[in-house]
């Protein structure tokens, strides 16, 4: 399959119906164990539908495409939104969601490499960075002209292994590769416990080309990305300003919690507000 | 869904892994230790690195605010500030899961705590098999790296009495220390009167025809194991291991001597930790015995619910029991 680029004028109504679709299948997947890291998938659903279904080149019926734009997906409790938009990329059976977080599931609460599509295992934080660093490096040995997308989370950049990532991608000067950073305001002891701002700037004083955005704003997700793909010789670093638990009202305003569970009846009912949202706004 | 659904999935990283039996349990022992020993000890510091609520240490924070600090997800950053505080004579508990203790964190374990011998607690969530996240949080050989760190105190406690008693142990301990931590609801299993004390094993069944030697949560199942082996006919002694460094090689080996066969129990790989100790103990004292090692083989172990996955990998009583019957 050749490589195309995707097209200038994104289409936003599409994928704001998709980021609802990708919504709606993390709903029923929390709602099948009963819980999940379903507020940080809610949070970045917009930044995966302008991914999938816009900005990365991919092949769903052939994940080991050499051509493919890498996605790593660097905080693997994040796996929730990575399933919901493998599923609605046609890379997984939609059916299989429900089955997240059950045992024997290849759907994990954190990722595995051994379910397609995903391109490391996530669990332990702060290893994406540097892992898209070595893909980089390794596909501009190979002249290809597959770039790197790796999301990271506010949390990882307080382990060193990032900072030192961060400094090897710009010495290498790899125009490639564009970091993803999830700033949603929490991490697993309640809201960030470092202060990291202003983090664009530390971004920027590492000699990455960055870019600060409203990560729930599709207009100016797929604006970032556009100017991502410029090949000037600077990695590309998107900060996302997301809400956790956006788009959906109960999982929004409850207490940002690093992980939500409410029973089945509760479950029909968030989900009944969230069709009859979505209806409303279509 | 049914009841048996609803137990076969993966739990959340804050959820209490109880595994079911019929004993009182205690919550958060350790943390109920550290808030004593905060009383009475000015010089102890608390840290953690993200994972203070999942390792409960949160008590002492909201007790002594001024003597805690969470340094962020930065494992390697939490150990060498312990260190630093060490070296301004603080007795620091630094709490993470075991698995980022050991993998992410060794060098700094390794040269700024033990090489200098400072005065480091580290205390690990999430020991062996007790979450289904898949190896990347499953400490399943930390105790073998551990082990390999001249001069650290490593400690596998059973149940929350040795949890509580351990804590203060240890505080009391000049030197580096890693201890395993149970978490949450913690069980109830050594009988009034138990004497935690680093270094000792303890005698907890007498028994002739197998002897077990277990240590942490499979202490538990040792007990239990035994008590339906006598239902079978087999007389099954059991051995507590807490402190796996330094090792009760004596105690071992005596106990050792007295039965017909052993059997190690461990909630980790069978390489590198309590079985290797054991056969190492044996081989040293020549003293011939078959030698059954329980625990988990050397890979990683998938994802799935906790009971699941330890009852495939033999570390739940019942198949600890058919293990030993099958062996006589
Ligand atoms: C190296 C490492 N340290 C600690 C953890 C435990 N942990 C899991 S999620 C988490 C919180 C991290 O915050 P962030 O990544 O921002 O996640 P969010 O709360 O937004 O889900 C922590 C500390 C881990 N998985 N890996």
């Amino acid at each position: 399959m050749p490589r195309n680029s995707p097209p200038a004028d994104p289409d936003i109504d599409a994928l704001r119906a998709r980021a609802t679709m990708l919504r709606r299948h993390m709903l029923t997947m929390a709602r099948g164990q009963g819980a999940g890291y379903v507020g940080q998938g809610l949070g970045i659903a917009d930044v995966l539908a302008a991914l999938y279904f816009h900005e990365l080149r991919y092949d769903p019926h052939n994940v080991a495409w050499t051509e493919r734009d890498r996605f790593l997906l660097s905080t693997g409790h994040y796996s929730i939104a990575l399933w919901a938009a493998l599923a609605e990329a046609g890379i997984i059976p939609v059916e299989e969601l429900v089955t997240y977080g059950a045992d024997g599931s290849r759907l994990e609460m954190s990722t595995l490499d051994t379910t397609p599509g995903v391109e490391l295992i996530g669990g332990s934080l702060g290893h994406g960075l540097g892992q898209a660093v070595g893909q980089a490096l390794g596909l501009r040995l190979d002249r290809s002209e597959a770039r790197v997308f790796v999301e990271l989370s506010d949390g990882e950049m307080q382990e060193g292994s990032t900072w030192e990532a961060a400094m090897s991608a710009s010495h290498f000067r790899l125009d490639g590769l564009v970091a993803l950073i999830d700033c949603n305001g929490i991490q697993a002891d309640g809201p960030v416990v470092l202060d990291m701002e202003p983090v664009g700037d530390k971004w920027r004083a590492f000699g990455w080309e960055t870019f600060e955005i409203d990560g729930n704003d599709l207009e100016a997700v797929t604006g970032a990305l556009a100017s991502a793909r410029h090949r000037n010789g600077r990695p590309k670093a998107i900060v996302l300003r997301t809400l956790p638990g956006k788009g959906v009202k109960r999982i929004e305003s409850s207490e940002k919690s690093h992980f939500f569970r409410v029973d089945v009846a509760q479950w029909d009912s968030i989900i009944a507000d969230f069709e009859q949202s979505v209806g409303a706004g279509a | 869904m049914s009841a048996a659904m609803e137990s076969a999935r993966t739990l959340a990283m804050g959820e209490n892994e109880t595994t079911g039996g019929a004993r009182q349990s205690v919550g958060a022992p350790f943390g109920r230790a550290m808030v004593k020993l905060g009383q009475s000890r000015p010089e102890v510091v608390g840290l953690t690195a993200d994972l203070g609520k999942y390792t409960d240490i949160v008590p002492f924070r909201d007790a002594f605010p001024e003597r805690f600090f969470n340094v962020g997800m930065a494992e390697q950053n939490l150990v060498a500030v312990a260190a630093g505080l060490a070296r301004t004579g603080k007795i620091p508990f630094a709490t993470t899961y075991g698995v980022f203790a050991t993998r992410r964190a060794f060098d700094f374990v390794a040269i700024a705590l033990a090489h200098s011998h400072l005065n480091v607690k580290i205390v690990a969530g999430l020991p062996g098999l007790t979450t289904g996240y898949g190896g990347t949080h499953q400490a399943i050989e930390d105790l073998a790296l551990m082990r390999m760190i001249p001069g650290l105190t490593i400690i596998d406690p059973c149940d929350a009495t040795e949890i509580e008693a351990a804590t203060l142990a240890i505080a009391d301990h000049d030197g580096p220390v890693y201890m395993r931590l149970l978490r949450g609801a913690v069980p109830v299993v050594l009988e009034p009167g138990y004497r935690f004390e680093i270094g000792k094993a303890r005698k907890l069944r007498d028994g002739k025809d197998v002897g077990i030697i277990s240590t942490g949560l499979m202490t538990e199942r040792a007990i239990d194991a035994a008590a339906a082996l006598e239902q079978r006919g087999i007389s099954a002694g059991v051995l507590h291991v807490p402190t796996i460094k330094p090792f009760d090689a004596n105690a071992v080996a005596e106990f050792a001597s007295s039965v017909g066969r052993v059997v190690t129990a461990e909630n980790h790989v069978v390489v590198g930790g309590l079985a290797s100790l054991v056969v190492e103990t044996l081989f040293d004292a020549g003293i011939q015995r078959k030698v059954t090692r329980i625990g988990l083989p050397d890979r990683y172990i998938e994802c799935g619910a906790v009971p699941t996955l330890q009852q495939r990998y033999g570390l739940t009583t019942a198949a600890m029991t058919a293990t030993i019957a099958a062996l006589a």
